[in-house]
């Protein structure tokens, strides 16, 4: 998606992921006895292509089940693509020998909401922190007191906590020390899965200056995965936005927010409370998202759609560019047949 | 100017634990009319759930709300028998949580719950209580209210259980409604249209709102008066023009201050340093001190909450239009 002539530190081409839903004992008897009860699947991640450059800040929202926490997982490697690629630096990751694959896992790390989860509650800080860099070489073992000091003192911890365990801390803590094992092992490249969607304002701000500062200091790339638009908009320099598997609009941040081109993304800005509106008539988007089990055909936006067409419920709109650097998904954009000027998606709702 | 429908004068609940006393809420007042919507916000911990939960009579032991009184139509609530506050609870004030699995039986079905409920406070016929049932979901904007009502919780989406939750909430045209955190766990476009349907239902019938979050965004919308509350405490009370706009409490005006879209892109965020006291232990004085930039020997003395600028504030140094002028150049 980026025509930069560096290749991008990482790349996903045309990945998608689907979910099966097993069959227990009632169907699997129910489908012995000649049942028409096929095995259910969902497709978390539909053929989605994404590009990110060294020290770039890639935003990515959606709403629950559009499959972005899927999309992350497939670009940190945690899980394999069903179909698809993923590149580190241009090379095809699959491709790699085993030692270089090691390195990239190494190099890409991820960030989770749930610190309670994501942290192991029988460990010390000292060894969630210390152990990975040890055991991939990075650090000698007699080291670890001090790397782990250095480490938590980068992201703004007292490093004398460091015998302590996970639940002794505050939620604001337990996301630095999230952030703190994922440092360890000197990554290029976070992907951070609503770090910050759990905590408080006050203290999410504080791990937010945190992303920012660290950016800043040891050059690190982004992919934030929030379904917060507010947070998204500080922190990124491009944003996608999912909707059921599919990117429907990519952008970069300050275009997408100015002048969204997706209906999807139009009714997403348009429901965010902010402060300045006071009083406000709330007016929503109609209905939820679809079970990804029984998507709809064509758009996947289309029964929710204010500008649904007929063709909207058969073609699946591709993602194309619309304007230097702007990707959009949706059929408005194609000029008509008899070659008037195309109606702006965004012109009916002003 | 009429009775507000409620009001709360020094409503102090504490809880009696092993450690100590927690004084969850402590002193806390603020009215609300009829038709009008009263936003509570802080952060974890400051006691604004307390503060509904005390209101519905809810707290269990070893809490116990020790001071204040609760007057519904100028009625204190307090001074009822538990059997009046049982007639009173869901029939004239209603709740809503931030969970609906609070308000709703997982194994029973939507109708069995709601049928249940409307004759819990009136006399009417299974059948009417039914189609009353059937109105209060259709209310709410759930499509095919019929099948709805034969179908059970764990059928239903987080949004659409919501809905159900509202619904019964709405079963006896309350005279209140507390809603704690009830779009919290939901996606934007859902709480869009929650909020939507709540205003609408709130002008329509004259409900009073207290509308208990975190969301400062939220309560701009949707609210016409504030209360920042700060470990058990109102810091900052007024519309929500006023205390938005202006904020006179260096809380309120951290608070806003760390929300992303009031900075500028890319930019540290302008945040309070450390975290919110826990509330067993309270340092001396007043309760924001060590986080505050503005704090001085004074503030070692526990500031009152009095009347400034046609609003309450809780602070011995409260920001005043000229020191913004001031820091601005």
């Amino acid at each position: 998606m980026t025509g930069a002539p560096a290749p991008p530190l990482i790349e996903l081409r045309e990945v998608s992921k689907r979910f099966v839903r097993r069959l227990d004992v009632a169907a699997k008897v129910a489908q012995a006895l000649g049942a028409q009860a096929p095995a259910q699947a969902a497709q978390a991640v539909d053929g989605v292509s994404l590009a990110i450059a060294p020290g770039e800040v890639v935003g990515l929202v959606g709403e629950s089940g559009c499959g972005k926490s899927t999309l992350g997982r497939l670009a940190a490697g945690l899980l394999a693509p069903d179909a698809g690629r993923r590149y580190w630096r241009g090379a095809a990751v699959d491709a790699l020998a085993s030692a270089e694959q090691r390195r990239v896992r190494l190099a890409i790390q991820m960030i989770f909401q749930d610190s309670y989860a994501s942290l192991n509650p029988r460990l010390r800080v000292q060894d969630i922190v210390g152990e990975a860099p040890v055991v991939h070489g990075l650090i000698e073992p007699g080291g670890q007191r001090d790397y782990v000091a250095r480490t938590l003192e980068r992201v703004g911890l007292d490093p004398s906590l460091m015998r302590r365990f996970p639940h002794q801390f505050s939620g604001g803590q337990r996301a630095r020390i999230g952030i703190a094992r994922a440092l360890a092992v000197r990554p290029e490249f976070l992907v951070c899965d609503e770090a910050v969607a759990a905590l408080d304002v006050s203290i999410q701000a504080q791990v937010l200056n945190l992303f920012i500062r660290l950016r800043a200091e040891l050059g690190l790339t982004y992919l934030f995965i929030s379904h917060d638009l507010g947070v998204v908009q500080h922190l990124s320099d491009r944003v996608l936005i999912m909707y059921l598997g599919r990117i429907v609009e990519a952008a970069p941040t300050a275009a997408l927010y100015a002048s969204p081109n997706h209906p999807y993304t139009q009714g997403l800005l348009a429901e965010v409370p902010r402060l300045e509106i006071r009083r406000t008539h709330f007016a929503a988007i109609r209905g939820e998202l679809p079970s990804p089990f029984a998507p709809p055909p064509g758009c996947h936006f289309h029964p929710r759609c204010p500008h649904a067409m007929p063709r909207c419920e058969i073609e699946r709109p591709l993602l194309r560019e619309i304007a230097p650097g702007r990707f959009s998904a949706c059929h408005l954009n194609d000029p008509p047949p008899d070659a008037t000027p195309a109606a702006r998606p965004g012109a009916g709702l002003a | 100017m009429t009775q507000p429908t409620l009001k709360v004068e020094h409503l102090r609940t504490h809880f009696f634990a092993r450690q100590g006393v927690v004084k969850a809420v402590d002193g806390v007042s603020f009215e609300v009319r009829s038709g009008q919507t009263l936003g509570i916000v802080g952060e974890s911990g400051a006691g604004k759930s307390i503060t509904g939960f005390s209101i519905m009579g809810l707290v269990d032991p070893p809490g116990r709300i020790i001071d204040g009184r609760i007057l519904l139509h100028g009625r204190d609530l307090r001074t009822r028998s538990p059997a009046e506050w049982q007639a009173i609870r869901g029939n004239r004030i209603a709740m809503i949580f931030q969970d609906p699995m609070m308000t709703l039986n997982p194994v029973l079905r939507i109708d069995t719950q709601m049928i249940e409920a409307v004759r819990a406070h009136d006399r009417v016929s299974v059948r009417s209580a039914r189609d009353r049932a059937r109105a209060a979901l259709a209310r709410v904007g759930l499509p095919s209210p019929d099948e709805r009502l034969r179908a059970y919780p764990h059928q239903f989406s987080g949004g659409m259980r919501q809905r159900v939750a509202i619904a019964i909430a709405l079963l006896h045209q309350p005279d209140l409604i507390i809603a704690d955190e009830p779009t919290t766990a939901l996606d934007v476009t859902i709480q869009g249209q929650i909020l939507a349907e709540m205003q609408q239902l709130c002008r329509e019938s004259g409900t009073a709102l207290i509308w208990i979050t975190h969301d400062l965004a939220v309560i701009a919308g949707l609210a016409n008066e504030v209360c920042v509350m700060y470990a058990g405490r109102i810091v900052e009370r007024g519309t929500v023009d006023q205390v938005f706009d202006a904020p006179l409490h260096p809380y309120t005006r951290g608070l806003l201050d760390s929300v992303p879209s009031r900075n500028q892109r890319g930019a540290p965020l302008r945040q309070i340093p450390g975290m919110a006291p826990s509330i067993a232990r309270l340092p001396v004085g007043c309760a924001f001190r060590e986080r505050c930039a503005r704090a001085t020997e004074t503030c070692f003395t526990e500031p009152p909450l009095y009347e400034l600028e046609g609003r309450h504030v809780r602070c011995f140094h409260p920001i005043h239009a000229e020191d913004e002028a001031a820091a601005a150049t």
